[in-house]
């Protein structure tokens, strides 16, 4: 890397460059070679960083104004909402700004998945990617919890409960998870500090996961290895920062809509209704972002297997790199694979579907053949995929022409396209 | 580009169809074009002072409304009751406080400050008289409900006979759009029922849409703000993606790859 070349250009900028070399990095990130065909879905990541600092600045502003206590903390909401200043802006951009970060959250993954960005030499790029998605699913649950509705309330019973599951030490880990014998206040306050928490491993874990993308540097949509810094490559400022920040725009029009015209479509109506633990609602569901694993858990009939069953479809996530035995990384060489990786994406979105409905009949039916297909998707059609597939020829460079064989006209389009 | 955008939109249609598919359960409700709707919509300032008539006089026998205060009466973008209207209002109820230097509960009347007066003691003597029923607090109703201001609005109105065979036990009403159609609150409004200050004929729909709007209004107190701020939000936003793309456009003409 040329990083260690660089000298700050003023005598002081020298002189504390040497004792912290923050200088270098800023160059670094200034300078890093960036592959030059990447399309939009790659802004993604830029997008994710700014919700994450969304949610922590929003988050910040309204734990001066909550208070987590099961008789107050619902009143403390509408304090926030009728007479803090902007109150209910801050707190609609954090609900709905949880929407929007597993919104992009799920391109940023559909995106890797589809362009092979988790192979070698990636693997542990994805995987820290993975446990972030993991804790933002653990913050986005407990973050849930707080307004103390009746959503919170018995949403936390139910996922809570999951952990009963597990044999012999499944009743006393729920007691201790709940601090009690039900969910209650000792729950809340201890979701609530969690809540705060989280966020800043997720913080840390988002530091690491660039660090360890900085290292090999990014995939491309070809999915080949590009010669850094090359005429493949432009340096990230200014090229990609003005085009992650366009995106980002983007990104925030849709985000302003949800905010001010729809805050709480995403939400659900008797969150507005406060914890009763005597009433229970007539659906438990959970926030939409999480509907897919809900789906999973629920069409295994035994409660234990079903846990396992959901716990399953992140890890099998995190075992991707070694599931996945292709050596071609990018869809776009992979006929076959752009094939099932479709059918993948319908079936996700079966599932968040029925995940939303009453597990009963035929939602019953498809959200159990959608769930098997999950896994065969994984942990069958991918590794056997590898072996199998004629892929395309793939291109030696960005800029230069495809390695050996006819030329492949379809291809030379597809390229064009990319470029 | 134009892919991304497409892709965009249609998953956002999925996301917001497949919660519309949740929401349009069994007897469709009564749409009305609410004057709060859309990106302009507004409170209809008439329709928010009639609709607290309703709710003072029909509503608060039986259903509190705690997280409002009679100060929000007269305050921007709610029913926007003069100051001194608003004082008169709040000092018509009587407040306990205390405990005075004596230590002695007192009563005196309502300020501006206060909370709206709660028709009871607590939550066990709201059920107590009510059949065993809790009347909901009405301070963030609208949002509570699925359908929010039309469920509100349909139920005013959804009171019939029961269909035939179906037996009701006492106190309990037949309701088109009550979850169950069984509901323990009979039909709380009738033709004339009061009479309006500002002349305006109390007809049943009139009076539902009236404390219809007041209670969407209770439970979205900042909803004109939010919707002009969210307007100008959005234009900024527009025209700064606008000239970010020309930058773009322009500090990408550099390399040969098209963005």
């Amino acid at each position: 890397m040329s990083d260690h070349d660089y000298q700050p250009s003023s005598k002081l900028g020298k002189w504390f460059n040497d004792r912290l070399p923050l200088l270098t990095l800023s160059n670094h990130l200034a300078e890093y070679p960036t592959p030059k065909n990447l399309n939009y879905w790659w802004t993604f990541g830029g997008i994710l960083t700014f919700c994450l600092i969304t949610q922590i600045v929003t988050g910040l502003t309204l734990a001066m104004h909550y208070i987590a206590d099961s008789d107050l903390a619902f009143a403390s909401v509408e304090h926030i909402m009728r007479d803090v200043n902007y109150g209910w802006l801050i707190r609609y951009v954090h609900a709905n700004g949880a929407s929007m970060f597993f919104l992009a959250v799920y391109i940023h993954i559909f995106r890797a998945l589809y362009y092979g960005s988790y192979k070698s030499p990636r693997e542990v790029i994805w995987i820290i990617g993975m446990i972030i998605y993991f804790l933002m699913m653990a913050t986005a649950f407990m973050g849930y919890v707080l307004p103390w509705g009746q959503m919170s309330f018995w949403g936390a019973t139910v996922i809570t409960n999951l952990f009963s599951a597990i044999p012999f030490v499944g009743e006393g880990i729920v007691a201790w998870l709940w601090g009690g014998f039900a969910v209650d206040n000792p729950t809340l306050t201890r979701f609530y500090a969690l809540h705060y928490l989280l966020p800043f491993l997720i913080l840390g874990l988002v530091v690491l996961h660039i660090w360890a993308l900085h290292v090999p540097g990014n995939n491309n949509p070809i999915g080949i290895d590009i010669k850094k810094p090359s005429k493949d490559t432009v340096p990230f400022h200014p090229y990609i920062v003005i085009k992650d920040g366009f995106a980002l725009l983007m990104f925030m029009i849709v985000f302003a809509f949800f905010v001010f015209y729809s805050p709480n479509i995403l939400g659900h109506a008797d969150n507005y209704i406060e914890a009763n633990p005597m009433v229970t609602p007539a659906h438990i569901v959970p926030e939409w972002y999480l509907l897919p694993f809900y789906a999973i858990l629920r069409s295994v009939p035994d409660k234990l297997l079903g846990v396992i069953a959901m716990f399953a479809a992140i890890f099998v996530l995190v075992i991707l790199p070694w599931l996945d035995t292709s050596k071609i990384r990018s869809a776009v060489f992979r006929p076959l694979y752009k094939q099932f990786y479709w059918i993948l994406v319908i079936d996700v979105l079966i599932l968040g579907y029925v995940g939303a409905m009453p597990a009963e009949g035929l939602y019953l039916l498809v959200a159990r053949v959608a769930t098997t297909y999950y896994f065969i998707h994984f942990l069958i059609v991918l590794p056997i995929l590898g072996y199998r597939e004629k892929t395309i020829p793939v291109p030696l460079s960005i800029t230069e022409p495809v390695l050996g064989g006819s030329p492949n006209p379809g291809l030379i389009k597809r390229k064009e396209s990319l470029n | 580009m134009k892919k991304i955008v497409t892709i965009t939109y249609l998953i956002f249609l999925l996301l917001i169809g497949s919660y519309q598919v949740r929401a349009a359960e069994k007897t469709d409700l009564i749409k009305i074009d609410w004057s709060f709707n859309g990106l302009f919509g507004k409170f209809d300032r008439g329709s928010l002072q009639r609709g607290y008539q309703v709710y003072s006089e029909v509503c608060a026998a039986c259903h509190s409304m705690k997280y409002l205060s009679y100060r929000n009466l007269s305050e921007k973008g709610g029913p926007e009751f003069s100051i001194e209207q608003a004082k008169a209002i709040a000092a018509s109820f009587e407040i306990t406080d205390g405990p005075n230097a004596d230590g002695e509960m007192f009563t005196r009347p309502g300020k501006l400050s206060d909370k709206f007066l709660m028709p009871y003691e607590n939550d066990k003597a709201a059920q107590a008289a009510n059949g065993g029923a809790y009347p909901p607090d009405m301070s963030v109703l609208a949002k509570a409900r699925k359908g929010g201001a039309d469920y509100i609005y349909s139920l005013l109105l959804g009171y019939d006979d029961p269909p035939n065979g179906m037996i009701l036990d006492d106190g309990v009403y037949y309701n088109k759009y009550m979850y169950g159609n069984q509901i323990k609150m009979s039909a709380p409004l009738s033709e004339g029922l009061i009479e309006y200050g500002d002349g305006t004929e109390a007809s049943v729909e009139q009076m539902s849409k009236d404390v219809t709007t007041f209670l969407m209004w209770a439970a979205e107190p900042h909803l004109e703000t939010r919707h002009r701020m969210g307007f100008k939000a959005i234009v900024y936003l527009i025209i700064l993606t606008v000239l970010v793309y020309f930058s773009m456009k322009k500090i990408w003409s550099r390399v040969e790859s098209k963005v």
